[in-house]
């Protein structure tokens, strides 16, 4: 265990876990969108930062990130942490204004549009942080998406942006977006994602469409459970 | 010339030769661009496979660097210098040159296939701007007269060999 003071209160962390853990054990809120329980953190947001103090020397750092130490100083709240997490929040509202969250986020905060800033009108509300990629590849495993070109063309997708011959139709990009960027319309035995319309399974007990079939037999071959269980819905198991 | 080798076959030799795995994979493509002046995209396929990296993860690293090209390029790929030196000496004026002598625009293609235009941010040879490298050879102080001695040149060449 290592002991810290995190805005004033004695704080204490096992070794080897990350400041936002124990930040937010302390109570103390942290305004986050790429981490994820599910995924490696990136901190590819930067509106968790931080200010830390070690000896004299004070230091912003991202805090989804920074490992805990013994005898850190943490402010969480100080004029520097907030002006830096403003400047991110302003920058990331001006690449994707249509986001609602990251509206309500910025509202929250106090952060207004700036008119100093070109806004964005090609980039959707990708934010760029990666996590549709991480958890295809570490959850899901089949690493059907990833972020291509770079700089300011920088945009996610599947290779070629053609349909994936290895996507299952799971979703999980979809749900672990923190801004909704990604699109899945599900219309009773279809799905569509990334461009691709997947079959539905029904449920062979109550009839209801609940999971692409690409996805069940992906399930059935890495863990040998066969299709006809596969093909009774969570529900009616 | 020995006897022509499909894309597929001549790709799994490169990767056979680097060994599978994402650390070789710069090498890989490299060699592919080498092999084939671009990437072609069933070679991308091929090597994915043949090296056990998703699909995903090559595609990131050839859209990702500006060297690899994933559309086809010419015989000649004529790399004007774009950097502060080269700019302040005159490079806009040889790029404007170039593109109405080959009739087009950087990141494209003659029709004839002899000439791929590109423009990259520095080569390192300062003292020489402007410099234009074509293919390996570095030609410095390019004048807009030396253009056009360049551009005849290498299609002499051309049609001799």
């Amino acid at each position: 265990m290592v002991n810290m003071m995190i805005d004033g209160k004695k704080v204490s962390a096992p070794k080897g876990t990350m400041l936002l853990e124990s930040i937010r054990g302390a109570g103390i809120a942290v305004p986050t969108l790429c981490a994820h329980e599910a995924i490696s953190r990136s901190g590819a947001c930067r509106l968790c930062v931080v200010e830390i103090k070690k000896g004299n020397r004070t230091r912003i750092v991202t805090s989804c990130l920074y490992g805990v130490e013994e005898g850190l100083i943490v402010d969480t709240k100080s004029e520097r942490v907030l002006n830096v997490r403003r400047l991110v929040m302003e920058l990331l509202l001006a690449r994707c204004p249509e986001s609602d969250v990251l509206q309500k986020m910025a509202r929250d905060m106090g952060v207004e549009p700036q008119p100093r800033y070109a806004v964005d009108t090609d980039k959707g509300k990708c934010i760029l942080c990666r996590s549709c990629v991480r958890v295809c590849e570490e959850v899901v495993g089949v690493s059907a998406i990833g972020l291509f070109s770079r700089g300011s063309y920088k945009e996610v997708g599947t290779p070629y942006n053609e349909k994936s011959d290895v996507c299952i139709g799971c979703g999980a990009c979809v749900y672990v977006c923190p801004t909704g960027h990604i699109e899945m319309i599900s219309t009773g035995d279809k799905r569509k994602i990334w461009g691709r319309t997947f079959k539905m399974q029904a449920c062979s007990k109550c009839g209801k469409f609940f999971a692409p079939v690409d996805q069940l037999k992906f399930i059935s071959k890495k863990t040998g459970t066969s299709m006809e269980e596969l093909s009774v819905c969570t529900e009616c198991r | 010339m020995t006897k022509p080798i499909s894309v597929a076959a001549k790709t799994r030799q490169i990767v056979k030769k680097h060994g599978g795995g994402k650390s070789a994979m710069i090498a890989v493509l490299q060699d592919i661009q080498e092999a084939f002046n671009y990437l072609p995209k069933e070679a991308l396929k091929t090597a994915a496979k043949a090296m056990n990296v998703p699909m995903s993860r090559v595609y990131e690293a050839a859209t990702f660097y500006t060297a690899f090209s994933l559309k086809p390029r010419g015989k000649h790929i004529v790399k004007i210098c774009k950097g502060t030196a080269c700019h302040v000496r005159g490079a806009a004026i040889l790029q404007d040159r170039f593109e109405t002598t080959l009739g087009i625009k950087p990141g494209q293609t003659t029709a004839d296939g002899n000439f791929s235009l590109e423009t990259v941010n520095c080569v390192g040879a300062c003292a020489l701007g402007p410099v234009v490298v074509i293919n390996a050879d570095y030609h410095g102080q390019v004048t807009i007269n030396k253009v056009d001695k360049i551009i005849k040149k290498i299609n002499e060449e051309g049609a001799q060999s």
